[in-house]
Parts: structure tokens; sequence; C-alpha cells
């Protein structure tokens, strides 16, 4: 990996993941620390009538707010975002949020390749992503368009996945710029502002 | 996928359609448009961003094309059991006082939300009093809601939605199935009022107790939700009620404070003064 830095200072953080992914999840969010100066979002493929659900379990695992996207709402540091289920979630380049319930993408509404496009886009080099455990490849394609606006992509270690499928694709398809397991994954983004 | 078609080329794009058809979609949000006008120029395969202007500018029929593919036709009957149920429960039973009831579904797309309501003021003995009004900018999605015909392989799910929105009946009674279609029970659509209207341009057309606009706002900046906003509360009665997508809100809008949300969180208000 010879890209191995992030090459703006990071606003907008996207983690996307499908089957096996919420216990990564529920390892990555305790472990980061409070008050770093960017915003997180979650895109995770889900059945529409868990939402509140995964609002409510992660504002009980993390000192940070956690709160479902709305449309036009801006993009705050210091916020974790997560996506609502059978909505596509885009960026605007105001930096809010938009909705859209356009056709499924990859069998998937929220689409991760949809979200990844799109922060790339409005974000540029400011965006890194975490592709994480899943059965499907969404999200590789939206990766390779964050690599090619100056994002940086870091992949969960398929061997760490519950379903190293999605993972393993992003890797075979030389998106990623890294690859951690979960506590890795936690240390990178915690890093990613201290280490100056 | 690559957007070949960058943000000038899509304001471009955008001030062609009304110059040339008097349609404005410059208070559309971005994001969802930008992306919507590249999915059809890779699916159409254009090699070129001033062929696809052209072919957008001089054919008609593929203008018509064009409008129907950069807006989103994604619906279902019953979306949101849940939301439905609160319908059935608590909107019907105060439409059912009305010696006449009117309802506008905005922005309904193939309409089969519409159906579904149809469903369930025939299932309240209410469909012989009511209109309900059907309106798209689309013509080409309007056809297929005078028709009723729905692919068959969405009925299993829209047959869920219906028991879980408080339904009774053995739902295919409204439908019958042929090959991959299932048609709809003509006596619905005969209560239903068909026309183009487009929420940015047109005016209050009517005066209705319940006005249904369902993931269309989502689509429009601050500035244009607030518009077509005022034109839904000039165009309901007091005491009507006004009815949302499951992630759209009044409380963003000027009308607010005339609306009261009902108990529950589904997303419907009702016009207090």
């Amino acid at each position: 990996m010879a890209e191995n830095h992030v090459k703006a200072t990071p606003q907008l953080i996207v983690i996307g993941g499908s089957a096996g992914s919420l216990e990564v999840i529920l390892k990555v969010i305790p472990a980061l620390q409070l008050h770093l100066p960017v915003a997180i979002l979650l895109v995770t493929h889900r059945k529409p009538s868990n939402d509140d659900i995964l609002v409510d379990l992660l504002n009980t695992k993390s000192n940070w707010p956690v709160k479902e996207a709305e449309e036009k709402e801006p993009v705050l540091p210091h916020y974790i975002y997560v996506a609502p289920a059978d909505y596509h979630l885009l960026l605007e380049k105001d930096h809010s949020f938009s909705l859209d319930v356009s056709e499924k993408v990859n069998y998937s509404r929220p689409s991760i390749d949809i979200t990844f496009e799109s922060a790339a886009e409005v974000y540029g080099p400011s965006l890194v992503a975490v592709l994480l455990s899943g059965a499907n490849a969404d999200g590789v394609e939206g990766m390779k368009r964050i690599r090619r606006l100056g994002g940086y992509c870091i992949v969960q270690d398929p061997a760490t996945a519950d379903v190293e499928y999605m993972p393993a694709q992003a890797i075979a398809q030389g998106v990623a710029n890294t690859i951690l397991s979960p506590e890795g994954i936690a240390q990178f983004i915690n890093e990613l502002f201290t280490a100056g | 996928m690559e957007f070949e078609i960058n943000d000038e080329e899509i304001e471009i794009l955008l001030q062609d359609l009304l110059d040339n058809y008097g349609y404005d979609f410059t208070d559309y949000s971005r994001a969802s448009l930008k992306r919507r006008i590249n999915r059809l120029f890779m699916l159409d395969k254009f090699p070129s961003f001033s062929l696809f202007r052209k072919q957008i500018q001089t054919d008609s029929t593929y203008f018509r094309r064009f409008v129907e593919e950069i807006t989103v036709n994604v619906t279902e009957m019953f979306r949101d059991p849940a939301f439905y149920r609160t319908v059935r429960e608590e909107v019907l039973p105060v439409l059912a006082t009305h010696p006449f009831i009117r309802i506008w579904h905005a922005g309904c797309s193939t309409g089969e939300e519409v159906y579904s309501m149809a469903i369930m003021l025939q299932e309240a003995g209410l469909l012989k009093k009511s209109l309900l009004y059907a309106t798209d900018l689309n013509p080409g999605v309007l056809d297929r809601l005078r028709k009723g015909i729905f692919p068959l392989r969405f009925i299993k799910q829209y047959s869920e939605n219906y028991i879980q929105s408080g339904g009774k009946e053995d739902f295919s009674r409204y439908y019958t199935a042929k090959y991959d279609w299932a048609k709809f029970d003509e006596q619905l659509a005969a209560k239903m009022v068909v026309a183009t209207h487009n929420l940015v341009s047109d005016r209050s057309f009517n005066e209705f107790q319940l006005i249904f606009c369902r993931n269309v706002l989502i689509y429009f900046d601050r500035n244009l939700q607030d518009r077509a906003l005022q034109l839904f509360d000039e165009s309901l009665d007091t005491l009507g009620f006004l009815a949302l997508g499951a992630k759209e809100q009044l409380k963003y809008s000027s009308i607010y404070k005339k609306y009261r949300q009902l108990d529950n969180k589904d997303r419907i208000w009702r016009k207090i003064t």
C-alpha cells in the first residue's frame, strides 16, 4: 500500500457495512475518542423497522451524540449519523444530507455505493471511507470513485469479518489504502487527529 | 458509476428545460438530480454531453423520457403499513362525517398509493361519496395509473403491507391476475380524477379534506418545499389532514404553526386554524 496516508484533514468518515457489520460497528464506535473534529456517517443494510433500535443502541454505547440523518440537515462534526433504512442517502455540496427513494442498487437501499460516490464528489480528499463485513459488493464501486477523487479507503481485514465477501471484493479490486481489524480501524481514526 | 456530466452541465440542462419546455427543476436538490441525470446518460449510451443536450432540446418524446427518468417513480401499495393503519383508524372516521370526500394525491406517480386509499375507502363504505384526485408531472406514469395494472411479482409484498395496515379482507378480491400482471378492480379507478399537475409551477385547483404528498418534498430544496407546502395549505380545508412521507417534516416550513401532528409518530398533520 504505497499511498498509505490521508491527504487532507478528514471532515467526514463514512462507514458502510452489511451482514456481520453491526458487531464491528459496536466495537469501533465505543473505542473512538470523544470530540474528534469530524462527522461520522453509518450506512448499513437492514430492515426498515429497525431504524430507532440502531440509533438507540449506539447512543447507549457511545459518548458521541448519535442520530438518524435527516434530509437537508447540515453535516456537523462531533456527531454520528445513521442513514435511515429504505432511503438512499446523498451529500449535497453545502454539506447537508439528501434522501432519495429511487430503485435499489445492489439489491440495497440504502446503497453504500450511492453514499460513497456522492460523498466523494462533495468531500474529495477530506473523505475517509470504511467498508466492513458483508455478503455483496455494495461499496466497492463507491470506493473506486473515492480513490479517484483523492479520498482514503479503509477495508476491514476479511479474516476478522463475519462475512468476508464485501471486504474481500474491495481488496481484490485494489481500492483499499489500508486493511485493518476492527480494533485497528478505531485506532486509525483516533490517530488521524492526534498524530498531527 | 462514473459521473460524466459535471455540475456546470447540469445547470445548462436545467436552464434548457425551463426555456424550451417550461419545466422548472432549478429548485430541486442537486445530489439526487445529478445522479439520476448521469444514470440516464449512461443508460442511453450518449457519446457526448452536447448530443444528450441536443436530443432533449429537439425531441419532445425523449424530453418526456428524460423527465420521467430523472424524477423518481418508485412507489408501492400501502407503503409504510403503520402509516396506513393510522389513516384507517384515525383519519377515515373523520372523513366519514363529511357528505362528500375529496382527497388529493400530489406527485402520485403510477398510483399504487391512490389504489391503496381507494381500497380503504371502499372497506369503510366511503368510496361512493369520495373522489381521489391523482396528479403527477409525468403524463406517462398517469397513463399507467389509469389502467390500474401492476406487476404481479410485487403483489405478495402489497398483500403483506395490506394486512399489516389493518386490512381484513382477502386482498386478491381487489385484482384479477393475468400472466405477469394484476389488474385492479375498475370500480376503484372510477372514483379517481387523473391529471398532470406540477407542484413547482401549477396552482391550487380545489379544496380537499386530505392531501397526500409522500416522498416528493425530499427532492425539493427548502425554498421549494415551503412553496409546495403553502400550496397544500391553500388547498386544504380547516381541520383537513396533510400526509407526508416517512422522512418528511413540516417543522421547517412557514405553515408549521397552523398544523398539529397526530399523536403517534406517523407523518400526518391536521390543519387547526
